[in-house]
């Protein structure tokens, strides 16, 4: 038994990304999820099953009632920050695989623009951050950025990662964004403005550090026998795979603490689907720091352990580099709604919808989450 | 004019399971969970010993000592209650008990990893910081026990 092959990504849709919006976390996540169903040639109420991303916003009540959905048949959650996308890609695949739902509408928005969800206050009310909350936030590591920085910290001293090499990656995702209109960040960055932005929480600089946006993206997973006579060609999730690291709730006491928990997945996904990383021609990597698309390319296996940062060198992540990475701008320069844009993103490059960042001749392809602490998601995607 | 009032810090509030530690460190004393069953230390507190599964621990001293794993230095203030602090240095620290605690940094030193540190509480208005310094002496073997005091 496998999920190789069982399903695939039907419909994608994505609100306009910004700051300040004036619309509720619900009403982007609504109108994500309503462009998604269309652009499967569904209508909502043949929407049999959904995960909606976090509990920011809508729970599956909420798409009952306002769907008219007559009979769902599946719902989850998957508490797992940023990982939750791309985790919930394997959910769905699972619950369509076994015929307990034919469409899963994978579903999220926010509002960050409210004051009360600033990313130092946000994350100490999370059950998965309690002990950070109770050791770790009243000494002064309160953020994702203090958090984390650690770990890159700790790398760079094992093996030489250096701040250019971070910037390479600010740089190929800035690239990218200036080619999609619906990019937040619109200014060309060299590596210069990347080694000059003011420092958050050292080594991680401004331009180290994912945005924080409004907006809402959706996805659909159908059973594969189901998605033929849909509006797109299909998009096969041929392997996907979650993993969580050692000591999931504590940096801190991790053992290894430059070890994510898509080092576990990775081969997984991989042998699922029946590839290896020198097959891929297109990635999205969550990319809430630069640092974390240097740790997640060694823990997939494009390169060994320590040479993520020479592997980002010379431009590889960019737009005719050998492996062109998040060609929509990525967290760092689209918009941050937890991955589930990546998610879009590759299955747009996959149908050939790419537009300006179209890699030419995309057919299989990659995308990553990663959530809380260290949590880990993959799914590999083929063209059908 | 209004009168500026210093934001608090984020209270260290105590679970069931891990006020023994809170209730050490107002003391000046660092405490670790110990497994009564086979004696394995664990930190942060948590119900079960992964290794053996009881659900009895007592606590022990620690010896403070340790060595740096990593660290970074706040150059922003996600609260408002640090901002007047910027810059502070956060260190990871391995203690010789073989698990880790997060401190305020206390040195001049440049920090590397292995250097050799030891720890001890600061007493603030609204509770404690575990802080590390670095040892004077980052050659003497000898002031650092490999282990924890046997029980």
């Amino acid at each position: 038994v496998t999920l190789r092959d069982k399903s695939c990504v039907t419909g994608i849709g994505e609100t306009a990304y910004m700051r300040g919006s004036t619309k509720t976390a619900f009403e982007l996540q609504i109108e994500s999820s309503l462009k998604a169903i269309a652009d499967a040639g569904l209508t909502p109420r043949d929407i049999d099953g959904v995960i909606p991303i976090g509990i920011v916003s809508g729970t599956a009540d909420d798409f009952i009632e306002n769907f008219g959905i007559p009979d769902l048949r599946f719902s989850a959650l998957v508490p797992h920050g940023g990982a939750s996308p791309a985790m919930a890609l394997q959910c769905a695949a699972a619950a369509v695989a076994t015929g307990a739902c034919n469409h899963v509408l994978i579903t999220f928005g926010r509002n960050v623009s409210a004051a009360a969800n600033k990313a130092g206050a946000r994350i100490h009310s999370m059950p998965q951050f309690h002990y950070v909350t109770e050791f770790e936030h009243p000494m002064g590591a309160s953020a994702p950025a203090q958090l984390y920085a650690p770990m890159a910290r700790r790398h760079m001293e094992l093996y030489g990662t250096t701040v250019a090499q971070f910037g390479e990656v600010a740089v190929a995702c800035r690239m990218h964004a200036l080619l999609n209109d619906n990019a937040v960040m619109k200014k060309p960055i060299t590596l210069e403005d990347h080694r000059n932005s003011r420092m958050i929480a050292d080594p991680f600089r401004l331009l180290d550090c994912s945005l924080e946006s409004d907006g809402g993206a959706a996805v659909i997973v159908s059973a594969a026998e189901r998605a033929g006579d849909l509006r797109h060609r299909r998009i096969f999730i041929a392997g996907v795979a979650e993993g969580h690291p050692d000591s999931p709730g504590s940096i801190t006491q991790r053992p290894d603490m430059t070890s994510l928990g898509i080092a576990k997945a990775a081969p997984r996904a991989f042998r699922m689907a029946g590839v290896t990383p020198a097959d891929i021609d297109v990635a999205q990597i969550y990319d809430c720091f630069t640092y974390a698309v240097i740790r997640q390319v060694e823990d997939m296996g494009f390169c060994a352990k320590g040479e993520g940062g020479p592997f980002v060198e010379g431009g590889r992540l960019q737009l005719g580099g050998a492996l062109p990475t998040n060609t929509h701008g990525g967290l760092l320069s689209q918009a941050h709604v937890w991955g589930l844009n990546h998610i879009v993103e590759l299955v747009r490059q996959l149908r050939g919808d790419g537009g300006r960042a179209q890699v030419p001749d995309a057919e299989l392809g990659v995308v990553t989450g990663y959530g809380d602490l260290g949590d880990g998601a993959l799914a590999i995607m083929r063209r059908g | 004019m209004t009168t500026m009032t210093t934001p608090t810090r984020p209270a260290q509030i105590a679970t069931d399971l891990s006020r023994p530690y809170w209730d050490a460190a107002a003391q000046g004393r660092l405490v670790l969970q110990c497994c009564a069953a086979c004696g394995k230390i664990r930190h942060y507190p948590r119900l079960l010993c992964d290794s053996c599964y009881s659900d009895t621990a007592h606590w022990v001293p620690a010896s403070g000592y340790g060595a740096i794993h990593s660290w970074t230095v706040a150059h922003h203030a996600f609260h408002p209650a640090f901002a007047d602090e910027l810059p502070y240095v956060l260190v990871t620290v391995d203690l010789a008990e073989g698990v880790r605690a997060l401190g305020r940094w206390r040195g001049d030193t440049s920090l590397a990893l292995g250097l050799r540190v030891r720890g001890r509480f600061e007493t603030r208005a609204d509770g404690v910081d575990l802080v590390f310094e670095p040892l004077p002496d980052q050659d003497g073997a000898d002031d650092v026990p490999a282990r924890a005091p046997e029980r």
